[in-house]
């Protein structure tokens, strides 16, 4: 079961993750544009060789008529690909509203669905984040599951992301 | 004239044949132009262009005629194109796209032309096959003619790629994807079958062009040619739109005495990665 946690209440939780818990930090920027939409983002765990997709999160714009948002889930265009126009939107415990520039955490219980039944092994973590009138951003952060210790992971992006990290506790 | 200059003259005269050869090969490719070819959300439309042009792609010629036009959806009916308008350059219309899957929106051409002469003049005709008896005089000499089978397709997917659109009907030139053509990406290789009358077309050229000519120096062709069962494979150097086209003359026309030219003609699109 995911559960998802506000900002004020995430950053008392921040690097200190308990005992099987798997958490997922954003950093969304903040553009000085003319015309700001908030940004598509998905998240999605890979196998190495890229043969299994699990899905974890999809953000896109839940709050329009008619479910009118799905139009855009394209744009992440990985993801599409890989998983996205497999599915039907919304889903739930997998999509959500998007969200503000800010850091934003997404967590998971490792021994729920869908990590428990992840075979041990070598994944990538997956982000893509996609912008109306905007741009595309995709991170990879590698991991190995199960983690045998407390592993924290980050990595920069450059434009729609500003970073991702990856906390890991056995 | 001298042993030089006869020696240039003849140069002259290969280098005006081939030229009406190739002329006759590339001269005004035709084209169907989708404004997305994947999409998502339930309901959506694509507006498409059909133009006959030089450079792709870009409306400077001729707009393509659409008397042929159909779409098929991925449930296998038949979808009635809107908005239809006619330009100078380019016709136009649009495609609601409300089924999951992969539509196909095409142009089939199929007709008959000829050349005769009568009393000492050329006469040029084209119809239909069964009035070739009525149309052309019975003491027409020198007829010449031809079966004309063209085939103009672009395709359009809204969630996941469907496969119902894609079965041949076994008649001229037509492509069978193995890979399928909205799940096309830049630096992966995507495989394609030719059939002619439903059967491998074997050792038939293809040509694939990148679309945005205007603005390079190099046409950025790349050539492909089918194997024995008919497939052959393109790794696409770069996202965009690509023109791919292939076109062959026999004599396995379906009217007595005639030849046949068969032609296929894609807009496909391929995405970055």
């Amino acid at each position: 079961m995911r559960l998802l946690i506000s900002t004020a209440l995430t950053t008392l939780v921040a690097g200190s993750a308990l005992a099987g818990e798997t958490i997922i930090g954003i950093d969304i920027p903040r553009l000085n544009v003319v015309e700001y939409h908030k940004p598509y983002v998905a998240f999605w765990l890979e196998s190495a060789d890229g043969s299994k997709v699990v899905n974890l999160a999809v953000w896109y714009d839940t709050k329009l008529k008619d479910n009118e948002g799905t139009k855009w889930l394209k744009d992440m265009r990985q993801w599409w690909r890989r998983t996205g126009r497999e599915l039907t939107m919304p889903t739930d415990g997998l999509s959500s509203p998007t969200r503000p520039p800010g850091t934003h955490q997404v967590v998971f219980d490792s021994n729920a669905a869908p990590l428990k039944e992840l075979v041990p092994g070598n994944y990538q973590l997956v982000i893509e984040a996609a912008r109306e009138v905007g741009g595309r951003e995709l991170l990879r952060v590698p991991f190995e599951w199960p983690p045998k210790a407390p592993v924290s992971l980050d990595v920069k992006g450059e434009n729609e992301i500003n970073g991702v990290t990856l906390k890991l506790t056995p | 004239m001298n042993q030089a200059s006869r020696k240039y003259f003849k140069l002259a005269l290969i280098a005006s044949a081939v030229s009406v050869l190739s002329a006759s090969a590339h001269a005004h490719r035709t084209w169907l132009l989708p404004s997305a070819t994947v999409l998502s959300g339930k309901e959506q439309w694509v507006t498409v262009d059909a133009a006959v042009s030089n450079d792709l792609f870009y409306f400077e010629h001729n707009p393509l005629q659409l008397d042929n036009l159909s779409v098929v959806a991925p449930d296998g009916s038949s979808v009635a194109p809107e908005n239809m308008a006619k330009g100078k350059y380019r016709n136009t219309f649009d495609v609601k796209i409300g089924q999951p899957g992969t539509y196909k929106i095409m142009v089939l051409n199929q007709g008959v032309f000829a050349n005769y002469k009568l009393d000492g003049q050329t006469k040029r005709w084209r119809g239909k096959p069964e009035q070739i008896k009525t149309d052309i005089p019975a003491n027409a000499t020198d007829v010449k003619i031809s079966e004309v089978q063209g085939r103009i397709e672009t395709f359009v997917t809204s969630g996941k790629p469907s496969d119902g659109v894609l079965k041949p009907t076994g008649v001229g030139l037509e492509m069978v994807p193995v890979t399928h053509p909205n799940n096309l990406i830049a630096g992966e290789k995507a495989t394609f079958r030719l059939l002619l009358d439903g059967q491998p077309a074997a050792g038939q050229s293809i040509e694939i062009v990148p679309g945005g000519i205007r603005y390079r120096d190099k046409l950025n062709d790349m050539k492909a040619t089918t194997d024995e069962s008919g497939t052959f494979s393109v790794t696409w150097p770069a996202p965009g739109m690509y023109w791919m086209n292939s076109s062959i003359q026999d004599n396995k026309s379906r009217i007595e005495n005639a030849t046949r030219r068969a032609g296929y003609t894609t807009t496909i699109e391929v995405l970055a990665p």
